[in-house]
């Protein structure tokens, strides 16, 4: 199977356990729409298959290359608007061009696009470039609805991805066609952006984001190193623009927005930018979240603002940075012992959480429903909002799960203690 | 040339009223190395407070008491927020802010829903104090003008005259001194952003009545807030009030006067083709000033940037 | 021994040439015209009492600062307005005063992104730096060097703080760099772990040009051929250990009180 003369040289390109993750990945991808048939399900993994390329695309900057973005949605559209104008092209003048090719052209747009912005964004980290990038988003966000003749105005560009030459006669007319195509270039994005961060200026991202002036004394500019990880977070951006384009056959000026560029930070940041997983796991729960949630309560963004600051405060690792928190503990051998505290207290607060969540979502309808309208219905049961006893319920909810937790919650420490220290360690 | 006068008059009034949030933001910035991303929420929260009062206590009460709330809200930010989050580094504070921006927003909209408030201007203030050939100014306007001024006076006079002053402004040239001399107790952070945010509250109060009070007016006003201090230049006030009086007037003039692209295309020799539906540039030749008034912040800050990165008057980096 | 050796090279091109440094910060003149001269492979010390200017030299030969006036050469070639990634491709490589590494990533990770200028990857992204043996082997050997291969895979910033000054040298000299400027190298370490130092800046500088701050001055007698002693901007006296230790101006400027205090 092993390539012996390579073995012998160098260590090997591909080892199983390098693999596996991907190969895992991929059979999943495959799988997903043979467990979830239904179209609703499958305009849900499009969306999140996008999320993941644009997250991990945002990652290349504020994970690897400690650059604080306020305007990554900028290479995202324009690579989307690129790509739609494309498609159109196809059309008019019936070029030979497969859709399933589009992306790349997406990808080189963003590309170009983030070469020129780069070129005096990238001179500094930190709070400029954060500003540089809002600034810069904010100009072009607001160009969009002026330049009609590439932006399209406010109703944006639409295009029609079906009239492009049959690929092995598929005519991307199905959802499902086009889940594929999205799951393609998924993997095919992850895969040279995870390469990416193992190359020698991936590397020296990291470097560069941890201490930029020492990087200066070991041969490399901190400003080209930079400006390399953006370009090519442009690139992938602009492939997840493209990929956009193909699934919804549309693009606005809400693609390049302040909105969007402020939910791909929320995002990869809820899934930890520590890790390369992080934004993978960060889109997946999002957009769970999101097309959940939007569905039971109209609040849900605060709840996410919640969960959001919640997170820069307590968890800077995100999901991830959880997750791999206990690597440790499972490495001892320990992960046992922190089951039964993480179900004396998690749960408490769980209830809690859903008794404040009760209490607000009844709150909101008090203020915000229509005059007279007082009946409103929360897990699955409909009563009064006006009158006192369910609120009350609520509130009792939440003091109790919390106090509970509270009380469990030093048994947890303990316990977590205990699991993160090797046997014999502690006399 | 009165129309010149009226338009400097408004120019003035929103170029202050600029000023009143980069000032906060740029003595928090100073003192504490943080861009307070949620700075306009404050201003928000101001103009919602202070409706909120009116209704009960009248305008006046409002304009005193909502500024406070504010500061106070403000401090406990700093206190149980930022200072937690300091220890990771500038990056996740400024993540932070980002968030609490969203959270303040979200917040507005829970407890007073999306609709704009009918927060105005008190009957007492529904005149014009002067006429200009025919331009009426509403005695609003110089109300504010009057109110902002007098803060700046006040702000300048702690900043000079006061020993809190004193250290602030040494701060402002030496950080790391004034760190160094013990001076950066925590309470003086608690404080500046206590103030920072409460002249944001009293920005809002003021302009909630003119500009409208709705759940966007922070997103709205924020982002020209950010780029008046990179274009003044990060940490200093000077420049602060220059770059927030020339985006005052810069956006003011481009909206009172059309310039258009066209003649100025042509003025340089380009001639207009014949077939606009055709051209790629069509837009381009149709633009006029009015249209990209509010885009022009944003294209003096990248040429700012380009050009001298440190702003106009910046003499340090992030 | 490796002075009399290298002292016969003096005529050759000097591996490290200034000509009247000067810098001023403001009003403040830091550096008042400093003129030195290092030759190649030499051992060199700079020592001089707290706010002469020492870590400023530093600064302004490997262009962290720009000098006011006058001129660095490294072997011969001007380095003015030079940055430093621009210097340290020329050959010459430095150490902070203040630890100054990469503590979120590895210890390897550290040496061997200090390896990858110098090993000619530039700012590749076609290759993979775990593929390339020669370069994991590089960085091996200078984990070995540095004592430091049984904390390879922990993160730099958890080390103790002699573990993290040894780092810093490993840093340092990983390029391959042949002008090493190490600026007190010992400061903040007991004895012990001055002698380990000592000794691993002896062996990783072998065959190159060495120029250190140091305060301790069993550290630089122990291995400098050539001492010059910055006071107040000037460099008042270089020469030999002996000839240094001898000077009536340094045993008045400084060194007397020092030498007393040490012995």
């Amino acid at each position: 199977m092993t390539d012996t003369t390579l073995h012998s040289s160098q260590p090997r390109l591909i080892t199983l356990g390098g693999a596996l993750p991907w190969l895992i990945g991929s059979l999943f991808l495959l799988v997903m729409p043979q467990v979830f048939t239904s179209n609703s399900a499958i305009t849900i993994m499009n969306q999140m298959a996008i999320t993941i390329v644009f997250a991990l695309s945002y990652n290349m900057l504020l994970g690897q290359g400690g650059m604080l973005s306020f305007g990554h949605a900028v290479y995202m559209g324009m690579g989307g608007f690129m790509c739609v104008h494309f498609m159109n092209y196809i059309e008019d003048y019936s070029l030979p061009i497969p859709l399933p090719v589009l992306p790349i052209f997406g990808g080189l747009f963003g590309m170009g696009v983030a070469m020129i912005i780069g070129s005096f964004s990238t001179r500094k980290a930190g709070t400029i470039f954060a500003m540089i990038s809002l600034g810069v988003g904010e100009l072009i966000a607001a160009c969009s609805v002026i330049i009609v003749a590439f932006f399209g105005g406010e109703e944006g560009v639409s295009g029609d991805r079906t009239m492009g030459p049959p690929v092995f006669g598929i005519e991307f007319l199905h959802q499902i066609e086009v889940y594929y195509l999205t799951a393609f270039w998924l993997v095919l994005s992850a895969l040279l952006m995870y390469l990416f961060s193992r190359t020698p200026v991936g590397r020296m991202a990291n470097a560069v984001r941890d201490n930029p002036e020492r990087a200066e004394f070991l041969g490399y500019s901190s400003r080209w190193v930079r400006f390399f990880s953006f370009v090519a977070a442009g690139f992938f951006a602009g492939i997840a623009g493209g990929l956009f384009a193909i699934n919804y056959e549309i693009v606005t000026e809400e693609n390049l927005n302040l909105v969007q560029s402020g939910s791909i930070l929320l995002i990869t940041f809820l899934g930890g930018v520590g890790f390369f997983f992080g934004p993978i796991l960060g889109a997946i729960v999002f957009t769970l979240l999101q097309s959940v949630l939007s569905l039971q309560t109209e609040i849900w963004q605060l709840y996410l603002g919640l969960l959001f600051v919640a997170t820069v405060m307590f968890f800077p690792g995100g999901l991830a940075g959880v997750i791999m928190m206990h690597t440790l503990p499972f490495r001892l051998g320990k992960a046992r012992l922190l089951l039964r505290p993480y179900v004396k207290t998690l749960l408490p607060a769980l209830i809690g959480l859903l008794g404040t969540a009760g209490g607000m979502e009844i709150l909101y309808h008090l203020r915000h429903a229509a005059l007279g309208e007082n009946e409103m219905s929360l897990y699955w049961i409909s009563f009064d909002s006006h009158s006192v006893l369910p609120i009350a319920i609520c509130l009792l909810t939440a003091a109790g799960g919390f106090w509970l937790a509270k009380r469990n919650a030093p048994e947890l420490a303990d316990a977590w203690h205990e699991a993160n220290t090797p046997n014999g360690g502690v006399a | 040339m009165e129309l010149i006068l009226v338009n400097l008059i408004d120019g003035l009034v929103t170029g202050l009223l600029l000023f009143m949030l980069s000032a906060g933001l740029t003595l928090i910035f100073s003192m504490m190395g943080v861009l307070n991303f949620a700075h306009a929420s404050f201003y928000m929260l101001g103009a919602y407070f202070a409706y909120q009062i009116s209704l009960f206590l009248g305008f006046w009460m409002g304009l005193l008491i909502a500024p406070v709330i504010v500061g106070l809200l403000g401090a406990l930010v700093e206190r149980y927020g930022l200072r937690r989050v300091h220890q990771y580094g500038h990056v996740p504070e400024l993540i932070f802010t980002f968030g609490l921006a969203l959270l303040i927003e979200e917040l507005v909209q829970f407890i007073w829903g999306k609709d704009q408030m009918p927060y105005t201007v008190p009957e007492i203030l529904q005149f014009s104090a002067f006429s200009i050939a025919g331009n009426a100014i509403p005695a609003y306007k110089v109300f504010m003008i009057f109110i902002s001024v007098g803060i700046f006076i006040g702000l300048l006079f702690v900043l000079t005259r006061t020993r809190v002053g004193m250290v602030i402004q040494a701060a402002l040239s030496y950080p790391r001194t004034v760190e160094a001399l013990g001076h950066n107790v925590p309470l003086v952070f608690m404080g500046v952003f206590g103030v920072g945010t409460a002249l944001a509250g009293v920005a809002g109060v003021i302009a909630g009545p003119v500009l409208s009070t709705f759940p966007g007016m922070a997103v709205v006003l924020g982002s020209i807030v950010f780029v008046t201090i990179v274009i003044g230049g990060l940490g200093s006030l000077s420049g602060a009030l220059v770059a927030s009086l020339l985006i005052g007037w810069i956006t003011t003039f481009a909206k009172a006067y059309t310039l258009r692209m066209e003649d100025f295309l042509s003025w340089i020799g380009f001639h207009k083709p014949v077939d606009m539906s055709e051209s790629l540039l069509r837009d381009v030749w149709t633009l006029t000033s009015p249209q990209v008034a509010d885009i022009l912040p944003y294209l003096l800050m990248v040429l700012i940037l380009v050009f001298r990165p440190y702003g106009l008057f910046g003499k340090r980096d992030a | 021994m490796n002075a009399m050796t290298q002292s016969g090279l003096s005529t050759a091109t000097p591996a490290l040439q200034i000509e009247d440094l000067r810098k001023s910060f403001g009003k403040a003149e830091i550096m008042r015209g400093v003129n030195l001269s290092i030759g190649a492979g030499e051992r060199h010390a700079v020592i001089g009492p707290n706010g002469a200017g020492k870590s400023t030299l530093f600064n302004l030969i490997t262009g962290r600062f720009p000098p006011t006036s006058g001129t660095v050469r490294l072997h011969g070639h001007d380095l003015a307005g030079l940055a430093p990634f621009q210097i340290n491709r020329m050959g010459l490589s430095r150490s902070f005063q203040i630890t100054n590494i990469f503590p979120k990533m590895s210890v390897f990770e550290n040496v061997r992104c200090s390896l990858l200028w110098a090993q000619g990857y530039r700012y590749s992204f076609w290759n993979m730096v775990n593929r390339s043996r020669a370069l994991t082997h590089a960085a091996e050997e200078i984990l070995e060097q540095i004592n430091l291969t049984n904390r390879r895979d922990l993160p730099a910033g958890v080390l103790s703080y002699a573990e993290q000054r040894a780092l810093e040298i490993g840093i340092t000299i990983a390029g391959g760099a042949n002008v090493i400027m190490l600026d007190e190298p010992t400061a903040g370490m007991s004895h012990s772990e001055t002698d380990y130092i000592m000794d691993l800046i002896r062996r990783v500088t072998e065959n190159k040009t060495l120029v250190m701050v140091e305060h301790d001055m069993g550290v630089v007698f122990g291995l400098a051929d050539r001492i010059s002693v910055l006071v107040y901007g000037e460099i008042i006296a270089t020469g030999t250990p002996e000839e240094v230790r001898a000077n009536p101006k340094v045993q008045e400027a400084y060194l007397g009180a020092v030498l007393e205090a040490d012995h």
